[in-house]
């Protein structure tokens, strides 16, 4: 519907209206930013305007308390193990259920995506004692494998989506050849699934570094702690102290925003080739 | 019949099934059984009884519990609020975002960044917004919107959480319906101008019925997204005034970990579960028979 429009005066109108609402939804960030930099007593006679004097002791001093480097290579860890693991086993097993169509492979797969429609809420109260029983409570790992079967039911159907567009002929030349099963997999199913792998990846990555109510039920100790159970508490312990508080805010949020700025072309196509899908 | 497999067809099923089956299972399905199981329960969460009571826990939850009752007839109206309002808005920047505007990759950047920040924290950064810039706002202009005691009372509690999840969502809404608008075909919008068809019925006639596709999909988020809405409710308001504002997501969360009643706090969870997939499921038929091709 787009395309080979002229620019008229009516497409002027329309760009002015676009930026007035594209400055709106920027009104938040400059907000937080500005006062982040400013002293306590500026920061509440004066929250609109530019601060007269950087504070950036506030950001030190945030850094410091809530342990930032700490928080952030934890929710880097859980991030990247969480994505390599799921991307990996929902690859393998959706490539299997696509090449094996056994009775327990397409059971399962409707499992999977009747899953979807489950609210975590429904049944993390039970989760809690299954994680406390068999050791995956207030754990990194255990923590992992929490997310392994959460991401399972999408990714395996994205990948499985992907996999049936792949032609069996390629495989069984390289099966001629006298390569396993593991390795046709290994050397030659898994580079194919590049592209869907990215719009995986990507997805759960936005997913799985913002999540507060999972981490926030199954890690405890503080040292575990991710970036946003770690502003949580920092709300908790500093109520009312916004220049610590904002300052901790766009720390948190910094990470995420650098982290989509370079990727944002990839995400906004997984999420319309994901949305499409599922 | 079946034929005998050999031993390593069995061991690649295995490896190949085996870490996202095993996963599945102990994350997702035990805890579903367990759940529904428990709901029937007086589980306690510490104690190592565990009494079948019956619907002991449902009539108790349907008959003598205000403040579920309460709490989801706010999800109710945030949610039929909020899915309305993000995907207006949505629809509009979509519509803006598919002329040829000269700053168009760097206004859908601006638009879906907020959705790649993490409820929570958006919910704190709005805390500061609402109770400090508005106030600061209203008296530079004098306009009353900004006066209002936000987050303070009922109702500017609730429009608050219902203006963030919609600052939050839209542009993820808006990126759907901007691929489904540019696949409209051209030549059936050319068609109807030359035919003399107004703006408003090229817009509700031809478009609106060629991205049904993508209704289905974006009410669908929506709709789930809102009655799942926790980290927002957490951060913005906890659930208060007196409760007023308090989600459904953060009312079973309350009872199990905070009141220790798992059982009761399991038998609202699978209410829960039934209402959000009875919902979702009418939201889907209806706009599924809508859907249209060109």
């Amino acid at each position: 519907m787009e395309a080979r429009q002229r620019y008229t005066a009516g497409t002027l109108v329309v760009e002015i209206v676009a930026v007035l609402l594209g400055l709106l939804f920027l009104v938040p960030f400059y907000f937080v930013i500005v006062n982040s930099l400013k002293t306590f007593a500026e920061l509440l006679t004066d929250p609109t305007s530019l601060p007269t004097a950087l504070q950036w002791s506030n950001f030190s001093n945030a850094w410091r308390i809530m342990k930032f480097p700490t928080v952030l290579t934890n929710s880097l860890v859980i991030t990247v193990l969480a994505n390599l693991a799921i991307a990996l086993i929902s690859a393998m097993a959706a490539y299997r259920m696509v090449r094996h169509k056994t009775r327990f492979n397409r059971l399962f797969f409707s499992l999977l995506v009747a899953a979807m429609v489950i609210p975590f809420q429904s049944i993390m109260i039970p989760l809690v004692r299954v994680a406390r029983t068999v050791g995956l409570f207030d754990s990194i790992p255990g923590l992992i494998v929490c997310y392994m079967g959460f991401g399972a039911p999408l990714s395996v159907f994205l990948f499985h989506g992907f996999v049936k567009s792949i032609p069996h002929e390629i495989e069984e030349s390289a099966s001629v050849d006298g390569a396993s099963a593991y390795g046709t997999f290994f050397r030659i199913v898994l580079p194919l699934l590049k592209p869907i792998a990215v719009t995986v990846i990507l997805l759960n990555s936005l997913w799985i570094w913002n999540d507060f109510l999972l981490p926030f039920l199954i890690l405890q100790s503080p040292d575990l702690r991710t970036i946003p159970l770690a502003t949580n508490s920092f709300f908790g312990q500093y109520t009312k102290q916004w220049d610590l508080a904002l300052a901790a805010l766009v720390l948190g949020i910094t990470p995420i925003v650098i982290f989509f700025l370079a990727m944002q072309r990839h995400i906004i196509e997984g999420i319309t080739a994901g949305s499409v899908k599922g | 019949m079946m034929k005998r497999r050999p031993l390593s067809a069995w061991l690649e099923q295995l490896v190949f099934i085996g870490p996202a089956f095993i996963s599945f299972t102990l994350i997702v399905m035990i805890p579903f059984l367990l759940g529904m199981y428990y709901s029937f329960t007086d589980w306690n969460g510490v104690s190592g009884t565990v009494t079948f009571i019956g619907l002991g826990n449902f009539k108790q939850i349907l008959f003598n519990d205000p403040d579920f009752m309460r709490s989801f007839w706010f999800t109710t109206r945030f949610s039929i609020a909020a899915v309305i309002l993000t995907n207006v808005l949505a629809f509009i920047l979509a519509l803006l975002l598919t002329r040829p505007l000269k700053l168009r990759n760097p206004l859908r950047t601006v638009f879906f960044l907020p959705n790649v920040i993490g409820g929570l924290l958006l919910g704190f950064i709005w805390q500061f917004i609402f109770v400090k810039g508005f106030p600061a706002i209203g008296q530079l202009t004098n306009i009353p919107f900004f006066n209002l005691p936000w987050l303070g009372d009922e109702t500017t509690g609730f429009w608050g959480i219902v203006i963030v999840f919609v600052w939050q969502s839209a542009g993820y809404f808006m990126v759907i319906y901007i691929a489904s608008l540019i696949n409209v075909p051209k030549d059936v919008l050319e068609a109807a101008q030359i035919d003399g068809a107004s703006p408003a019925q090229v817009l509700f006639r031809i478009i609106v019925p060629l991205i049904m596709p993508a209704v289905t999909v974006c009410l669908f988020l929506a709709i789930s997204n809102t009655f799942k809405m926790f980290d927002l409710n957490l951060s913005l308001t906890k659930g208060g005034p007196f409760k007023s504002t308090e989600s459904l997501a953060l009312n079973i969360y309350t009872e199990a970990f905070q009141n220790n009643r798992f059982g009761l706090g399991t038998a609202k969870a699978l209410i829960f579960f039934v209402v959000v997939a009875i919902i979702t499921t009418i939201q889907v038929r209806i706009t599924k028979s809508r859907e249209v091709e060109a």
